[in-house]
């Protein structure tokens, strides 16, 4: 049933689509800096927050929820569009902006079409439901008498006119609210969602016309760029500015100016390359405390800390189970500090006038920014807009936010807008990082070869610092503060919990404070998703072995859900999986082998099933991933093509995860702050990747942006130990590190 | 500030510039143009790659000076009439890009290899593109991409 909300008076919208939906996308940013005055609800509660149906019969759509290189502007409105019976075309898509879309918090965790896209649903069933209402009484018909074609709705069996949905809201708002229950279309009568409709942002950016972040301009802008301590991304800052030479830089031309509050230092001047010089000239003195542990000893280090220990499950007697088994093992996996592989260091721009503030940032979430952004600048928030543009790749909470904290604080200090894009080795070096973390595994089998006890402790921080309202989680706020970042204790367990069925189960959790974390710890794709992984299905290997069983076999044996074993058979399927344990391959300079691994995401999303062939040349160690085989089911699968493309990315970034990323740091902070001291994949090294999508239209719609991550590790290390016999049991799989445990 | 000249996309065009400055600051602020990309200002990633005098140079580490008299070509320049580049075209087609940052690096790297080699192998076309940086994992679609295009500029459909 649809009701109408009690809201006050709204006016009419404006007419047409560009008044409201050019601002901060195109063309009129100038615009937003005025305010219009918007008389729109933006609480979720209220249809109008999510919808407007214009004057020509096209739909405005609110998300909260953005486009980070993933798919979703073209998802979304896809949903949006086979809801209201509209053609693709008719919809337009505005995304996170503090003054035009709800507050659908981050845009992170592959949440998008898994919440967003359900909220979406949801809200444009109401707005059916709402239109065949109008129409109903416009016609004098009853309900059970409309049909909906293309954005018309006219009377079934009559010749009266059809009416439109621009027509029937006559320019107005819907004055209703989403029904949480509203009655949703049959997935069998889909003609859209289930397709794979080419993504709308591509042309423009093949061809050079696409506005990123990086790309937009305001009349007056300033450029500029930040000076770092030298105690290079640390959590607690360990340093203080004793000096600047403001002299330094006096023979730049272009207006440079030097702006300092506490740890914060910056300069502006007219154009970029002149605030590029003066950042890398300006003569500073800092003092430093080198804090950091030595970085050989880092997991002995994390495990040393004091932590906060939480046991997570426990079921039956795992000690008992452990001491009564024929055959135990322990083993102990470990993983490195990683960077965000964004190729385009954050940016973004902001313009500071009195208390009014406006940013255009490429954060995940411009609600949660904007309350940071109010407490670091000292205004009220509703006085900060925050709008969202596109910036470059985004796995999860990189310097997106910080940036938009800088180009603020610049603005503030000068008066005028100013843009702010980090240098590589900002973004390398002070970018939040996906934690190092470590995972001890115990395990046993029975007599039958079965599992018989699983026993696990992690050592984790948490795995979200992001701005949440706090300043202090802006690395502005936390060099000006002197406070680290905080946050409660969130990803260190994803996916800690096996999904197998084991008798004697237990899981214990040692999270690290933010405080003692030697680097700032925040969200990467998975957040501790990928680790855990890592170190549970190399071990379920590890036990496979034990038990001389065949790796395949020895996990179907432990799964009662018939999608977690659909997805394994499906992978193991197409890869040609050879059954049976591991032999012994023939002495040669190259060993092949084949590994698998599977994973439900987050224990209640995403099954994901990888298989893979790997060769490793045994002289130099080298390791070369040669083909991966993914059975994804996702549940309703909306864009077959962008699922795939999702997936392939997640394979490839994963892969250069697992062989080849890993932070340096000394006693200071961070050494690789460049592509050559922290390499990723490159071309020549990506294998053949190939994908099975089990679509399940009846099925929720659950995300896919990070859970083939979490599998890939696993599967190839332990096709590496089916190769060789080798068990890599420390990422990254480096030839160095073959060449360790190859021979002890 | 120096006063020189470019040729951009076919158009010259009078600039004011700092004379140490690197050629992509001119293409990005002085014309305003979006194609070539800010990536590492270290010639690591290929962001930023444009053609010069008909070959793929990284634009954050040339001197705006030395494309003084040559012909700059970026990503803008490549479409002619409204009508895209086959790069392009196999681009859209093979729905290749995610973020799409490393996007015009990828197109601009390809464009005069395709044209000295108009039939590669895919191990050729990675070679090719080995110091041109993806963080997405959009490689695979990329290699189709050129591999798309490369039978459209030798004549085949695209």
């Amino acid at each position: 049933m649809i009701t109408k909300a009690s809201m006050s008076r709204r006016v009419f919208l404006k007419g047409s689509a560009a008044l409201v939906v050019g601002i901060g996308l195109s063309g009129s940013l100038g615009k937003a800096q005025g305010g219009e005055a918007l008389s729109r609800s933006l609480n979720p509660g209220d249809l109008e927050a999510w919808l407007a149906v214009l004057p020509d019969n096209t739909v405005t759509v609110y998300s909260g929820k953005v486009e980070l290189g993933t798919g979703v502007d073209t998802a979304l409105r896809q949903i949006v569009a086979e809801e209201l019976y509209l053609p693709f075309s008719a919809i337009t898509l505005v995304q996170g902006d503090t003054a035009l879309t709800p507050n659908q918090g981050y845009t992170a965790g592959s949440q998008t079409i898994q919440v967003g896209g359900s909220q979406l649903r949801k809200a444009a069933a109401t707005a059916r439901q709402a239109l065949l209402q109008l129409a109903a009484k416009k016609l004098g018909v009853s309900l059970d008498q409309l049909v909906t074609k293309g954005g018309y709705i006219s009377p079934q069996n009559s010749a009266s006119p059809r009416v439109s949905y621009g027509a029937l809201l006559g320019g107005q708002q819907f004055h209703y609210a989403v029904d949480p229950n509203v009655k949703l279309k049959d997935p069998s009568q889909y003609t859209l969602v289930g397709t794979s409709v080419p993504r709308v942002d591509i042309p423009a950016k093949a061809s050079g016309k696409f506005t990123y972040v990086q790309d937009v301009r305001v009349p007056g802008m300033l450029h500029g760029r930040v000076i770092r301590p030298p105690t290079t991304g640390a959590t607690t800052i360990n340093a203080t500015l004793e000096g600047v030479d403001e002299s330094s830089v006096a023979q730049i031309p272009g207006g440079v100016k030097v702006v300092r509050k506490g740890n914060f230092l910056g300069v502006v001047a007219e154009t970029e390359w002149a605030a590029i010089q003066a950042a890398q000239q300006l003569k500073v003195r800092w003092s430093v405390e080198k804090t950091l542990p030595q970085m050989g000893t880092l997991y002995n280090y994390l495990q040393g800390l004091k932590t906060s220990d939480q046991t997570e499950l426990h079921t039956g007697d795992v000690e008992a189970a452990l001491a009564a088994s024929p055959q135990s093992l322990h083993a102990t996996y470990q993983w490195p500090y990683q960077i965000h592989d964004s190729i385009g260091p954050s940016c973004a721009v902001a313009d500071v006038r009195g208390d009014q503030v406006v940013c255009w940032s490429p954060t995940q979430g411009v609600y949660p920014l904007r309350g940071a952004l109010a407490q670091l600048l000292g205004v009220p928030e509703r006085n900060v807009r925050v709008i969202y543009v596109e910036g470059s790749g985004c796995y999860g909470h990189n310097g997106a936010d910080d940036v938009t904290a800088d180009a603020a604080l610049l603005s503030q200090a000068v008066g005028r807008p100013v843009r702010v894009q980090w240098m590589r080795w900002d973004e390398h070096g002070w970018a939040p990082k996906g934690p190092a973390m470590v995972m001890k595994l115990r395990g046993a089998i029975d007599a039958r070869g079965n599992v018989a006890a699983w026993d696990n402790a992690v050592w984790t921080p948490t795995h979200s610092t992001r701005p949440s309202g706090e300043a202090r989680n802006l690395l502005a706020g936390n060099l000006i503060a002197q406070q680290v970042p905080t946050g409660g204790p969130v990803g260190g367990d994803r996916n800690a919990p096996v999904y197998y069925r084991f008798a004697n189960n237990r899981l214990v959790l040692h999270w690290i404070p933010i405080a003692s974390s030697p680097l700032r710890p925040s969200a990467l794709r998975s957040l501790g998703g990928v680790q855990n992984t890592f170190a549970n299905e190399s071990f379920m290997d590890e036990l496979a072995a034990l038990a001389k069983a065949d790796p395949l076999q020895f996990r179907l044996n432990h799964l009662d859900d018939p999608r977690a074993v659909a997805v394994l058979q499906a992978s193991a399927e197409r890869f040609g999986w050879k059954s049976g344990p591991r032999k012994a391959s023939s002495v040669s300079d190259i060993a092949i082998g084949q590994g698998i691994a599977f994973a439900r995401y987050e224990g209640r999303n995403a099954y994901v099933a990888a298989a893979a062939e790997v060769e490793v040349e045994l002289k130099s160690g080298a390791i070369r991933v040669r083909r991966i085989v993914v059975a994804h089911d996702c549940g309703l699968v909306i864009n077959p093509d962008g699922l795939r493309n999702q997936i392939e990315g997640n394979v490839v970034q994963a892969l250069g995860r697992t062989l080849k990323e890993e932070v340096r740091f000394d006693s200071q902070g961070v050494q690789s702050t460049d592509w050559s001291s922290y390499p990723i994949i490159t071309f020549p090294e990506v294998p053949t990747v190939e994908v099975v999508l089990i679509d399940r239209p009846h099925e929720p719609a659950v995300g896919a942006g990070e859970a083939t991550t979490v599998v890939i590790p696993g599967a190839i290390g332990n096709a590496v130990f089916d190769a060789t016999g080798v068990r890599l049991r420390t990422v990254p799989f480096t030839p160095q590190q073959f060449l360790a445990q190859a021979s002890p | 500030m120096a006063q020189l000249t470019l040729k951009v996309n076919g158009k010259a065009e009078v600039l004011e510039v700092e004379a140490t400055s690197m050629l992509l600051y001119a293409l990005r602020d002085n014309l305003g143009l979006h194609g070539p990309r800010f990536g590492c200002g270290l010639s690591q990633c290929g962001a930023c790659t444009v053609n010069v005098g008909g070959v793929a140079v990284r634009s954050c580490v040339t001197p705006v000076s030395a494309g003084v008299g040559k012909e700059i070509l970026t990503l803008e320049g490549l479409s002619s009439n409204g009508k895209l580049h086959p790069l392009q075209e196999a681009f859209i087609a093979e729905q290749a890009a995610q973020c799409g940052y490393c996007l015009n690096g990828m197109i601009m790297q390809a464009k005069p290899f395709l044209e000295h080699k108009p039939n590669p192998s895919e191990e050729e076309i990675r070679q090719e593109l080995s110091n041109n940086l993806c963080g997405c994992g959009t490689h695979l679609r990329i290699v189709r991409a050129v591999q798309r295009a490369a039978k459209a500029m030798a004549g085949g459909v695209s």
